[in-house]
């Protein structure tokens, strides 16, 4: 049971989390210098945006539920488990995200799953 | 910028979270496993188990190279999507395999493995779709 808990909260945590800093550094803009003073302005202005602190907190959240399940399994079971994450990431792309997913993409997750689903079946 | 130049730096960014992400995970796993089975019922439970967990040099290793991944992450999501940077580093779960294998001696069947391979199939499906559906600011 409690597995099962912290599993939930690192992918839906940690998918959140990271739909909201994708959101945050959409506002942003796209970077385009990587000159040490223009990367220090972009982490100020992704600072300001109330989504980037959102993020920064669901992650924060996912990441000790992690620490947690690693404290109990093997990094090589807990790993693939959380990709179950692509689906739900993908699903919130497509949602709340606006992003256009395409069929082929849809089917790529899908393999993907697959392969996440034989990971965890093929436990020792 | 030059779709050459756009898709160069994404490739690049992309190499760092499928390296930094991995040996994160693997080095967090190496530190909880140090810090043994957690179970808190308790303040002060909690209180010993955070203490333990700050004091295990792995996790700080694992904590530096996750905040790499991580920088890497949100410098290419500012202008590829989100459901293409996720799939497209999906090849990492083949690294964390990897690493547990030969860093952690940790056992790997072979439908494991099997399932790994399956993973990069799908990360090559989806490795030729577009790599922005939105305006960037819309």
């Amino acid at each position: 049971m409690v597995r099962l808990i912290l599993y939930v909260l690192v992918i839906v945590a940690g998918t959140l989390g990271e739909v909201c800093v994708t959101r945050a550094m959409k506002t942003v803009g796209e970077v385009k210098a990587f000159r040490p003073s223009a990367l220090a302005g972009v982490i100020l202005r992704a600072l300001r945006v109330g989504w980037m602190w959102l993020g920064l907190l669901l992650m924060t959240v996912a990441f000790f539920a992690l620490l947690g399940i690693l404290s109990l399994e093997n990094v090589s079971l807990v790993v693939p488990v959380t990709a179950l994450s692509y689906a739900a990431g993908t699903l919130a792309a497509a949602t709340l995200l606006g992003e256009h997913v395409s069929r082929r993409r849809w089917a790529g997750v899908l393999v993907v799953c697959l392969g996440v689903t034989l990971v965890f079946l093929g436990r020792s | 910028m030059k779709s050459s130049g756009l898709r160069f730096k994404t490739y690049l960014l992309i190499l760092f979270m499928v390296v930094f992400g991995p040996l994160g995970n693997v080095l967090l796993g190496k530190g909880m496993k140090e810090v043994g089975a957690v179970s808190i019922h308790t303040p002060d439970q909690a209180a010993h188990v955070l203490g333990a967990v700050l004091t295990t040099g792995a996790i700080w290793l694992g904590i530096a190279s996750l905040i790499t991944f991580f920088v890497a992450y949100l410098l290419v999501l500012s202008w590829a999507d989100y459901s293409y940077v996720q799939p497209a580093s999906s090849i990492a779960y083949g690294m964390v395999a990897l690493l547990a294998r030969f860093m952690l001696n940790e056992a790997v069947t072979p439908l494991r493995w099997i399932g790994i391979l399956v993973i990069c199939v799908g990360v090559f499906i989806v490795g030729h779709t577009p790599m922005r559906t939105t305006e960037p600011g819309s």
